[in-house]
């Protein structure tokens, strides 16, 4: 049979379900204990939600699902939402501006064409957005609330990698490029090209930009230090450029006194051009599984009132891949009738309620399916002294039993 | 027909339309052999009488790209503007462009309107958090041209021609082919940016040029290119037989009551109504088409637009009154149900059918027996061409006809069938060219007629209920004495 699937849109089976919902209530679960509220925002949001903030690059928006809605006659254009954060501070903007500090999270899924159709052009992140936080402090909480939600996820050796939107935006600024080409330069390394500023950096031209860049591209700092190594280098460097790296040195250091180990890569950022201070990454084997950073700014892009933000996101397909099925510890009964007649159907499903209720997942049979996958099967026949058969398939032994009491007392307790 | 299935025939698109005739210079230079391929030639499908395997068929300019592309032609002649309108959306690389034909010259410019001293400039529209409107026949490159340049709020609207005169009422912004810039100072435009230049391409499709022998057509081609390359410049064509005269924005603004007229078939019988009618309009005969023409009523502001594009501009405000088909009303109406605006009276003229139409080799002769084709298997995944994409969308799904493709086409539709489209559904006023193409009728789908239509909201507005009543008065008693 021809496959009926749009292109780069993917089926979640059970076992897809099962890990998404094990993210999902771990991210759920540990959000709430912080004193996060969740919210939702719908799939359809105006285009110019996206380009008036101007924080979507180019590339992104030419691969934005956009169309005009059924009222759309004055050309007013609707997409699927092609980012999280951004219909959440518009969320915030509609309904809570009020609110001096709102800790929010949603789960999500986003939209993005890509070409070849072989990778997913729907994604599922996990998201958690900080209104109105004390800089560090919310920085170091978006940042910790992340790692406490990977570690018990039980994803193994990860990485946290930090990065400063700031310090880069003031580097570019260092080379003095045209307003075009710094434009055009931003874009590149927003949407994840390097190359270029590298480029830059390997000039053959020895100045304190290019000596700074060489350090920030070929070290990977661990600590604090590195940092204020990097500072005591940069004494010619722009104000823009120093206040952005004291910013940085002081939440590497509450990082340090809180025993959070990172790596200090400059190129850990990609794709949002909302960020405006700390930037950090979360990867396992070099696939990113969580991203975020502070975006002081784009609340007031927005015709919002001036308040700092942070956030980020956990990306639940990447992390889906990783995570390894679990075993389940529920008992399961499979309660099978021996034959449709009225009375055994009527039997059948007052033992599994009765089942259900002491706790067991109990599923119906009156086919004559296999019983493989389950251990415990009770076959109802509704007649003789015994009308209910109980067998072990583990322990490959069955039992008759004559009341659906002495049933539940025979199987293991939940 | 010759077998124009077997994969060793070579199928050409050719363009009818703006640069027909010295396309069919090269052509015949090249030693092409299709004599009957010029301007008065009512013939879409034409076979080569100098290689017996060359097709060739006649298409919208516009519509070559996409055909080339999808593959049902190996090669095609037409405006690098349209190759780059296509490739800017669909990425994938199914389309070559092969070289340069040397003629054609031109450029997309993205244009204001010059009649303004508040003249725009393009980085202040950009930081501007204000509206911009553009309209433009390229939705594809528009939209990539605004999001590169970060404008941060835009609507594109695609019309199907004559963007010249929308700036600067009706909208900020006009992305046009145009020849030169000194063309466009005649139509009161400014060049803001010149976004690229145009010239005639050959194209290809490239699984094609990857495995099938096109040798023969692309050295006939090829080798006549310089003597077509010297001759370029020398097409003197005009564009239009007068230069229109400049209006500026508050002339318009001054005006209560604006009146879309159409251009194309629509207008000698348009033209003739109003005559009838005791209305003046001076600059709207075909001999000399001012797209800005004058009434004798002080009050009433007149522009000539593509009858398709009316019922949306007039829905966005921009007329309060247009002259225009009833097809085209209802072929925006099924996309936009909750559009202000409505038909006030039809006008007794330009009636047509709007048919669904088949191959007359088609073995069905009503809509269900075409149903039954597809029920049996015996045709799969109908493809149906259509200038009319909402009405026929929701003509097919009425009709539980699945699966469809729908091939939203430019006109001369008529020419897609029977190798690219297994029906059409289109308009016809006799059914004489519908029977010219081979092609017969299932179903009539409804009649239209010219009509007039009004924006909901300006029938409601003190200044202007008074004078819209006058006008309708007038025109509706020329519909009453025509029916006498």
């Amino acid at each position: 049979m021809k496959n009926q699937k749009c292109k780069g849109m993917r089926d979640l089976l059970a076992s897809d379900m099962l890990r998404f919902r094990r993210i999902e209530d771990t991210f759920r679960r540990h959000c709430l204990s912080w004193g996060y509220q969740e919210v939702r925002t719908p799939t359809l949001e105006y285009l110019h939600l996206f380009t008036a903030t101007g924080t979507l690059t180019p590339g992104r928006l030419g691969k934005v699902y956009s169309f005009l809605d059924w009222d759309g006659w004055s050309g007013e254009r609707v997409v699927l939402r092609p980012d999280g954060t951004i219909p959440v501070a518009r969320l915030y903007i509609d309904n809570l501006s009020g609110e001096k500090v709102a800790r929010l999270f949603y789960v999500t899924n986003i939209f993005s064409f890509e070409e070849t159709g072989k990778e997913d052009r729907e994604r599922w992140q996990c998201g958690a957005e900080f209104f109105g936080g004390i800089q560090l402090a919310a920085d170091a909480e978006i940042i910790l609330m992340a790692r406490e939600i990977i570690t018990s996820l039980g994803l193994e050796r990860f990485q946290l990698q930090l990065s400063h939107a700031g310090l880069v935006k003031a580097l570019i600024k260092e080379f003095k490029l045209s307003p075009g080409d710094e434009a055009k330069l931003t874009s590149r390394i927003l949407e994840g090209d390097w190359q270029a500023l590298k480029l830059l950096a390997e000039s053959p031209e020895v100045s304190e930009t290019s000596r700074l860049l060489f350090s920030l591209f070929s070290l990977k700092g661990k600590s604090s230090s590195f940092l204020h190594n990097l500072r005591a280098l940069s004494s010619k460097a722009s104000q823009d450029f120093k206040s952005s790296l004291d910013e940085f040195i002081n939440i590497a250091t509450l990082l340090d006194n809180l025993n959070c180990s990172y790596q200090i890569d400059i190129t850990a950022m990609s794709g949002f051009e909302y960020y405006t201070g700390i930037c950090f990454q979360f990867t396992v084997n070099g696939q990113k599984i969580a991203g975020g950073g502070r975006y002081d700014k784009l609340v007031p892009l927005m015709n919002g009132k001036d308040i700092p933000a942070c956030g980020f996101a956990l990306y639940v397909d990447t992390v889906a891949r990783l995570l390894p099925l679990e075993q389940q510890n529920e008992v399961k009964v499979l309660v099978k009738g021996k034959n449709s007649l009225l009375e055994t159907i009527g039997a059948c499903f007052i033992l599994a309620e009765s089942l259900r209720k002491a706790g067991y997942q109990v599923e119906l049979d009156f086919t004559d399916k296999e019983e493989s996958g389950v251990r415990w099967v009770v076959l109802v026949s509704g007649e003789g002294a015994f009308p209910f058969l109980l067998r072990d398939h583990e322990e490959k032994v069955q039992r008759g039993f004559a009341s659906m009491a002495e049933i539940l007392k025979a199987l293991p307790r939940k | 027909m010759r077998n124009s299935g077997t994969h060793r025939i070579i199928r050409l698109a050719l363009p009818k339309g703006r640069f027909l005739t010295p396309t069919a210079t090269l052509l015949a230079k090249a030693g092409l052999g299709f004599h009957t391929y010029g301007e008065k030639a009512r013939q879409y499908r034409l076979w080569s009488d100098s290689f017996p395997n060359l097709f060739a068929k006649v298409l919208q300019e516009k519509d070559i790209p996409i055909q080339v592309g999808v593959g049902n032609y190996d090669l095609g002649i037409c405006g690098s503007d349209w190759v780059e309108e296509f490739t800017v959306r669909y990425r994938a690389g199914t389309l070559v462009k092969v070289c340069e034909l040397g003629y054609g010259e031109g450029n997309l410019y993205v244009v204001a309107a010059s009649s303004e001293g508040e003249l725009l400039d393009l980085d202040e529209l950009c930081a501007s958090h204000k509206d911009c409107r553009i309209v433009t026949e390229y939705p594809n490159l528009a939209e990539t041209f605004a999001m590169n340049i970060r404008m941060k709020k835009f609507r594109i609207f695609p019309i199907w021609g004559a963007a010249e005169v929308y700036p600067p009422e009706s909208a900020e912004l006009a992305i046009l082919w145009s020849r030169n810039e000194a063309n466009l100072e005649s139509e009161g435009l400014v060049c803001l940016k010149r976004l690229l230049p145009v010239t005639m391409f050959l194209i290809a499709n490239r699984e094609s040029l990857q495995s099938k022998d096109l040798s023969p057509i692309l050295n006939a081609i090829a080798s006549h290119l310089p003597q077509i390359g010297r001759e370029k410049n020398q097409n003197t064509e005009k564009l239009f037989s007068s230069p229109p005269e400049r209006v500026s924005r508050s002339y318009w603004n001054s005006r209560t009551v604006r009146l879309a007229l159409p251009d194309g078939h629509q207008q000698e019988p348009t033209s003739q109504f109003l005559r009838s009618a005791g209305l003046d309009v001076q600059g709207y005969s075909a001999k000399a088409l001012n797209r800005r023409p004058l009434s004798d009523v002080e009050w009433l502001g007149i522009k000539v637009i593509r009858p398709q594009d009316m019922p949306l501009q007039v829905a966005n405000g921009n007329f309060d009154l247009a002259i225009t088909g009833e097809d085209w009303l209802l072929d925006q109406s099924y996309r936009f149900p909750s559009m202000p605006v409505r038909e006030l009276f039809p006008l007794g003229f330009g009636m047509v059918r709007v048919v669904a139409a088949v191959s007359q080799d088609m073995p069905a002769s009503s809509i269900e027996q075409f149903k039954s084709l597809i029920d049996k298997g015996q045709l799969v995944s109908v493809r149906v061409a259509s200038e009319y994409i909402n009405i026929a969308d929701k003509y097919l799904r009425d009709n539980h006809i699945s699966p469809y493709k729908l091939i939203p086409t430019w006109g001369a539709s008529e020419a897609f069938l029977p190798e690219d489209a297994d029906m059409l559904i289109d308009n016809t006023q006799t059914g004489e060219t519908l029977k010219q193409h081979q092609l017969k009728i299932i179903d009539i789908l409804f009649q239209s007629t010219a009509c007039l239509i009004a924006n909901e909201n300006s029938l409601q507005l003190p200044e202007k209920k008074e004078k819209i009543e006058y006008l309708c008065d007038k025109l509706y008693a020329a519909v009453r004495q025509k029916v006498h």
